[in-house]
């Protein structure tokens, strides 16, 4: 049988498991996951497997993935929240051959969400799971080279050296200059890093109703955030914790309150800033939104 | 020296350390007081280093005690206490002050961050407040002020060896270890390190163990002495009695080889 074939009978394909990964491994990453959930924002070792992706792709996010997904789950891929980016695309179709289940755009509509580098921003419901996929998830790697040292001071929360990083933002730059992968303190004892979602995303990670789980491939750390979580963001008491803000809303639907990214349009300046998540973009637009320069081209569609 | 108590604010007992068959310190007793300067001089291998890091808890002793009385009056011996405690008291009310400035400092945050990491670790998070101590701090060592946001490796040996004891007397701490901490200075910024040294240390009531092989160094800082040599506590006395009256043979060694203009 051919992948084309497979593809349109609805059969995983032929020679591999449900998922790609043999049983005894989705195990393992199941015990691994249990544990992170149990302990949240501890660091979970696991003996990560080789992905038919190159490391630094998403083959932590894509083994936790395959480790929790079901015959019935809806799946939704994201890359820096669009659905239809090169990395989204590739891990999407890899799972609908792997499991054949149903894949969506609409986060509402989906069980199971792979992401990386954003939040959606309709907020999850109960019952969803969040897959981050995290390129590096040990918060004090920059500050301490040593694995065994950064172990010693998570388990004592020896966590002072952070806020040296902070304060060296705020003297250098006058405020806090860290604007993605922000350190947040997990339920009150674990430092973590969130994966590199732009700090406007960190907020949401607080008491979120769905169940959030990040996998690194790489480095062989699975760790999570259960539904309803404390998740604090450090700051200063003189300088405390911000998002970003922008000068405009969405040139396309209008919005105020989503993650804008800065399109350059030509040579001269000027430039547009739209939703960076396609699906809350979409679903707004379909709604009758407007934006700045959204209208223009309606109106002559309808001339 | 002020404020002498009762009992001394740590005592080592016959402590022992050796690397496999080298025996690098062999039933070394003393006891520090508060605000005393004790130094430790010997030759090069002759285990003040190794005393001075079995102290600290940087290394595991073989046998013996390290007993040191807290801020609570409470008496612990650092040789058995928890890694968790040890390391609570090392950034509180201990100092350590390396030979080579890089080693204690953050080379890559600048000198306002490496005098409040202490404060950070602690829990102030106030950076207004933070940054007027830093500002205290430097001028106690003598930085202008407008370095305060310049990176440690644009400052000079001395400079960075000032930075590194201002970063460690932020805390106030009652204990401060220093290893050779004139080391590799000139002559010139030695001398005004040393006056540094000795006018925070009384000011602050510190007490201080200072390794060094410099009997100058010695002579200057040092209330007490110990002279070491393989590992053995040769002679132990008050600075200038033994200095000026050397008993043991390897002192009268030390002190006769010291090269005068």
């Amino acid at each position: 049988m051919s992948v084309q074939q497979n593809y349109r009978t609805g059969a995983t394909l032929a020679g591999y498991n449900f998922a790609f990964l043999d049983e005894q491994t989705k195990r393992m990453l199941r015990r691994a996951i249990l544990k992170a959930v149990a302990i949240p924002g501890y660091q979970v070792p696991f003996g990560s497997r080789e992905m038919p992706l190159p490391y630094g792709w998403g083959t932590g996010g894509m083994q936790v993935t395959a480790a929790v997904i079901g015959s019935k789950d809806v799946l939704k891929v994201i890359d820096q929240g669009a659905d239809d980016t090169t990395n989204a695309v590739s891990i999407r179709r890899f799972f609908v051959r792997m499991t054949n289940v149903a894949t969506t755009e609409k986060t509402r509509a989906a069980t199971l969400i792979q992401t990386r580098h954003r939040v959606p921003e309709i907020p999850l419901s109960e019952g969803q799971i969040l897959v981050y996929q995290v390129p590096i998830p040990e918060p004090l790697r920059w500050l301490e080279p040593r694995e065994t040292e950064t172990r010693k001071m998570h388990a004592l929360s020896e966590y002072g050296v952070m806020h040296v990083k902070l304060y060296e933002d705020i003297a250098q730059h006058g405020h806090i200059s860290t604007a993605y992968d922000y350190p947040v303190v997990v339920n009150g004892r674990y430092l973590m890093r969130c994966s590199p979602i732009p700090k406007f995303d960190t907020p949401k990670l607080n008491m979120n109703p769905a169940l959030q789980l990040f996998g690194a491939g790489r480095e062989k750390r699975i760790y999570a955030v259960p539904p309803y979580t404390e998740v604090k963001p450090l700051d200063f008491e003189d300088h405390p914790f911000e998002v970003e803000r922008w000068p405009e809303s969405c040139a396309l639907c209008g919005a105020g309150d989503s993650f804008l990214d800065e399109v350059i349009l030509d040579d001269k300046g000027s430039r547009m800033f739209v939703c960076s998540d396609t699906d809350y973009c979409g679903e707004r637009r379909e709604a009758g939104h407007t934006g700045r320069m959204s209208a223009p081209y309606k109106a002559e569609a309808a001339e | 020296m002020t404020n002498l108590d009762q009992t001394p604010l740590l005592s080592v007992e016959a402590l022992n350390k050796s690397f496999g068959r080298q025996a690098a310190c062999r039933d070394v007793s003393f006891e520090l007081w508060p605000g005393e300067v004790l130094g430790i001089v010997g030759e090069s291998g002759s285990g003040k280093s190794t005393l001075l890091n079995a102290i600290a808890g940087r290394l595991s002793v073989d046998s013996g005690k390290v007993l040191y009385r807290t801020g609570g009056n409470d008496i612990i011996d650092l040789a058995a206490a928890s890694e968790a405690q040890r390391r609570h008291l090392m950034r509180t009310e201990w100092g350590f002050v390396q030979q080579h400035a890089r080693d204690g400092l953050r080379m890559t945050f600048s000198a306002g961050a490496n005098i409040g990491e202490r404060l950070m670790a602690l829990g102030q998070k106030h950076y207004g407040s933070l940054r007027d101590t830093a500002l205290d701090w430097l001028q106690a060592v003598e930085i202008a002020p407008d370095r305060i946001d310049d990176l440690p490796r644009t400052f000079s040996g001395g400079m960075q060896q000032r930075l590194q004891i201002a970063r460690n007397l932020v805390t106030r701490p009652r204990i401060v270890l220093m290893d050779e901490p004139t080391g590799g200075l000139d002559v010139s910024v030695q001398a005004r390190l040393l006056d540094l040294i000795r006018r925070l240390v009384q000011e602050h009531n510190v007490a201080c163990i200072v390794v060094t092989h410099d009997l100058g160094v010695a002579r200057l800082l040092a209330h007490r002495l110990m002279v070491m040599r393989r590992g053995q506590v040769v002679e132990a006395g008050l600075t200038d009695q033994l200095l000026d009256d050397p008993q043991h043979a390897y002192t009268q060694l030390l002190v006769s080889s010291v090269l005068s203009v």
